[in-house]
């Protein structure tokens, strides 16, 4: 442990350093891509989803089982699960989440953490603990791009976080449901005295973070492993991401995401392993003591 | 009427002070010790997250800093553990009051507060975890030298009694709280801390002596809990699982009541320990059935057991004045 | 024994208070009127304390409290009620009531001994074992009222107590107001209620758009033209006196 940062940091040539941005970065925007969903149900339902990392690890067992039982491509996996985890998040907002919290915050919070809890378990109970992960030829091969050498999965995943983001970017400006979505999360009386179904629209919410959530999945799980209590590592990260970028603001959590991954990256590579995650728990809490609204939130 | 008000107290320590004498099976006291352990863990989770309505994540944060307390004092320096049981207490009350000041301070309320007591509780895990201090990820071993001076106890009895008289006195200073001027400030802070700030209420310094005696209570489970099995590493002192234990406890058994937390705790262990016989020993059953009593309780019984008896035997409830 | 002074009150751009001043007479019952949004409640916000103001000073029995925290003013002796009523839901009545008794009291006992005592005082005893949120409207004001008097206090800051209630609810606690004056404490009290004020009150100010516009007797101030415009809109005062002229 007796070590000298200053030197650690002279120690990594230029490259070392920015190709582990670069790769931060690139993982970041996956990150991005889960706190999106969280962030999109705080900005609309002003709750805060503490289920959402073990929805998250239900995922990724998902995607390893498709893989596993039918041999199905992890990429190709995200085409079927995304619809499945929208249904299953309108459900259980829609049945469980709305009716059993009736309408208090803090109900809210520990009934997402019972969810967590039970989830979590759940996975233990059917998978056991051991760490799983999807090994193809695309999981090790690399990119080459100038001098940097970067990954090709996470490659493949920024890509694909970006066209997530595209298209939901599309659906809440041009669709209706997206619209309604918008009026709901800005004047939410407003918009069930205009006839809008809110409690419709809170589990189509709901839905929409939990079908982020499987793509992410699909896009993690060629370069990640998945255990039951990987959801845990990940909410963490996710919630860093919201409050920094600000509760319920999406570009924020884009930038945060991006962000975050860089200085996971950096603080990993100059922390070491075990170390490294502390730079988020400092992060999440400088941030909210200093500035709870965020980056780009509107207000507390 | 006042001591009424302590009588249910004296005679659930009095029947949890028998069990010894039903069996001496390892499995039952290996059961009351760690149900004990978490009972009063819950009981100082509940002074700020029942009665002053601060919902924390993250009490293993006060767990943890009792254990690292209690065990490196004695591992590093040699110092008595009774000493060191004081000291932890101190220590516990103190990471409360910078985690209170801190976050009170900035207006953190509900959610908010929330997340980053479970912050300062993974901060303190990794922080352990690679700490040389601490024993890093292999943990501190203390030495097994049973005797009333060392706080280790040869029988297994004598254990259970020591952690039933922490409890005891846990109660104790719950109950005193609860028909005092403090918990009524704690409870006016919970239901609306405008209406307490207009009545005189200060506010920040209520809250900021219910987080360092919330501390100082869990604290002082996580040295029975170095104690008795006489080992610690971060998993186990900053660990989830503990935040998780000592918040369920209160909520299930009756969130801001004396017993919640005590009755809690065996509601629940009393599920888990059925569960696992029926069940078997699957990993993690245990804690589904607690989530989904969470959930329920959440959704049909805000009072938790002792809100039911409330509702459905008012009369008894009054009797044995809940 | 309370004066504030030249108070301005900004939110960013808007300015809710603007350079008010006011004085309340030891002893006296005194209104504090005008058309909604006229900044009331922010006013009697910075006198307890809950809001800074952008400016000014408020003076408590000639010391200066502009800076003090509202738990240190409820010390001092002031007390407020909320124009929403704030009770502490799960608590019920006589628990209410007793967590303002517990400033002066610190023994359980006497605390709760005074708590009764209030509670008979605005009426409330046939409904001190009830849980707070099952009250009625009326209910509600009464027990608002009730928490702040437990405290004790040397001025009580009436925020619409008789908003929301009927003619003869308001009939039942005119007196239960004065009485607590005769009993010497000083009121100022926020009122829409015209009669209330003008037989309640014996000096009145009126706040238009955060600007004092006129204080006087009750009388003098209803027939105020800055005032009847403020209610009515511009030329309401000239029209009136024309009107008025036609008739007599």
């Amino acid at each position: 442990m007796q070590r000298n940062w200053k030197s650690d940091w002279i120690m990594y040539s230029p490259i070392i350093l920015i190709e582990a941005m670069i790769n931060g970065l690139l993982t970041g925007s996956i990150y991005a891509l889960i706190a999106l969903g969280l962030t999109l149900v705080y900005g609309v339902l002003h709750i805060i989803n503490f289920a959402h990392g073990a929805t998250l690890a239900v995922a990724m067992f998902a995607v390893w089982g498709l893989n596993i039982a039918a041999g199905i491509d992890p990429y190709l996996s995200i085409l079927l699960l995304a619809p499945v985890f929208f249904a299953l998040g309108y459900g259980v907002q829609r049945f469980i989440i709305g009716p059993a919290a009736g309408g208090d915050d803090g109900n809210i919070l520990l009934i997402t953490l019972g969810l967590s809890i039970f989830i979590e378990n759940a996975l233990l109970a059917s998978f056991g603990s051991d760490t799983r992960a999807i090994t193809s030829d695309l999981s090790f091969s690399v990119v080459e791009l100038g001098p940097f050498l970067i990954s090709t999965p996470r490659l493949i995943g920024f890509a694909g976080s970006l066209i997530v983001t595209v298209i939901l970017w599309f659906v809440m400006t041009r669709t209706d449901a997206g619209k309604a979505i918008r009026a709901v999360a800005k004047e939410k009386l407003g918009a069930s005295l205009m006839g809008i179904n809110v409690a419709h629209v809170y589990a189509l919410t709901f839905g929409i973070g939990c079908a982020a959530l499987a793509v992410a999945a699909g896009l993690l799980m060629p370069s990640f492993y998945v255990n039951p209590r990987v959801g845990g590592a990940f909410v963490n990260i996710a919630f860093t991401i919201v409050v920094l970028g600000g509760m319920g603001s999406i570009p924020g959590a884009m930038i945060g995401g991006l962000l975050i991954g860089i200085v996971e990256s950096l603080s990993g590579l100059l922390l070491g392993e075990s170390l490294g995650q502390i730079g988020i728990f400092i992060i999440f809490i400088l941030v909210l003591l200093l500035k709870p609204t965020g980056l780009f939130g509107a207000k507390a | 009427m006042k001591l009424q008000g302590y009588l249910p107290i004296l005679v659930v320590t009095a029947l949890l002070a028998v069990v010894p004498f039903l069996s001496n099976s390892n499995t039952l006291y290996n059961f009351m010790v760690t149900s004990l352990i978490i009972a009063l863990a819950a009981q100082g989770w509940n002074i700020l997250g029942g009665v002053a309505g601060q919902t924390s994540f993250g009490h293993a944060l006060f767990f943890g800093v009792g254990c690292y307390t209690a065990a490196m004092l004695q591992f590093h320096f040699g110092i008595n553990a009774w000493l060191a049981f004081l000291m932890a207490l101190a220590a516990g009350a103190g990471a409360g009051f910078i985690v209170g000041f801190l976050s009170f301070r900035a207006g953190l309320r509900g959610s908010y507060f929330a997340l980053i007591t479970l912050a300062f509780a993974e901060l303190m895990r990794i922080l352990a975890n690679a700490s040389e201090w601490t024993g890093g990820a292999a943990g501190l071993l203390l030495k097994l030298d049973p005797g009333f001076a060392n706080m280790q106890f040869a029988s297994r009895a004598s254990f259970m009694w020591l952690a039933l008289a922490f409890v005891f006195v846990g109660l104790l200073i719950s109950r005193a709280i609860a028909g005092s001027r403090f918990g009524a400030h704690l409870v006016a802070v919970r239901e609306n801390e405008d209406a307490a700030r207009a009545l005189g209420v200060d506010v920040l310094t209520v809250k900021l002596k219910a987080i360092s005696l919330s501390g100082a209570m869990t604290a002082a489970a996580g040295v029975l809990y170095v104690q008795n099995f006489l080992y610690i590493d971060a998993n186990i002192g900053f660990g989830a699982w503990i935040s998780i234990e000592a918040l369920l406890a209160p909520l299930v058994g009756g969130r801001g009541l004396v017993l919640g937390p005590l009755i809690g705790t065996f509601t629940l262990h009393g599920l888990g320990e059925l569960t696992k016989t029926f069940a078997g020993r699957v990993p993690g059953i245990d804690l589904m059935v607690f989530a989904v009593v969470l959930i329920c309780v959440v959704a049909f019984a805000s009072d938790g057991m002792l809100g039911l008896l409330r509702r459905f035997a008012p009369r008894l409830a009054k009797r044995i004045a809940l | 024994m309370l004066e504030i002074a030249d108070i301005t009150m900004r939110f960013g751009g808007l300015v809710a208070v603007d350079r008010a001043s006011l004085h309340v007479e030891k002893g006296s019952i005194t209104g504090l009127i005008g058309p909604n949004g006229a900044g009331k409640t922010t006013l009697f916000g910075v006198i307890a304390g809950f809001l800074k103001p952008t400016q000014g000073r408020v003076i408590w029995q000639s010391q200066d409290i502009t800076d003090l925290k509202p738990h240190q003013r409820a010390e001092l002796g002031i007390a407020r009620t909320f124009q929403i009523v704030q009770p502490f839901q799960g608590l019920n009545v006589l628990e209410n009531i007793t967590v303002g008794a517990y400033l002066r009291h610190h023994r359980a006992q006497d605390a709760i001994e005074k708590a009764r005592a209030v509670a008979i005082r605005v009426g409330l005893e046939k409904d001190i074992d009830l849980p707070a949120s099952s009250l009625t409207v009326a209910g509600r004001k009464r027990l608002e009222l009730a928490r702040a008097l437990a405290t004790e206090p040397k001025l009580l800051l009436l925020d619409e107590v008789l908003a929301g209630l009927n003619p003869s609810e308001i009939r039942d606690i005119i007196p239960v107001i004065r009485a607590i004056r005769d009993d010497g404490v000083t009121i100022l009290m926020i009122e829409h209620v015209m009669q209330a004020v003008m037989n309640l009150c014996e000096q009145v100010y009126v706040l238009a758009q955060g600007q004092m516009i006129a204080h006087g007797t009750p009388a003098s101030v209803c027939n105020d033209p800055a005032v009847i415009e403020a209610y009515l809109g511009k030329g309401a005062a000239a029209r009136m006196a024309q009107t008025g002229g036609a008739h007599a």
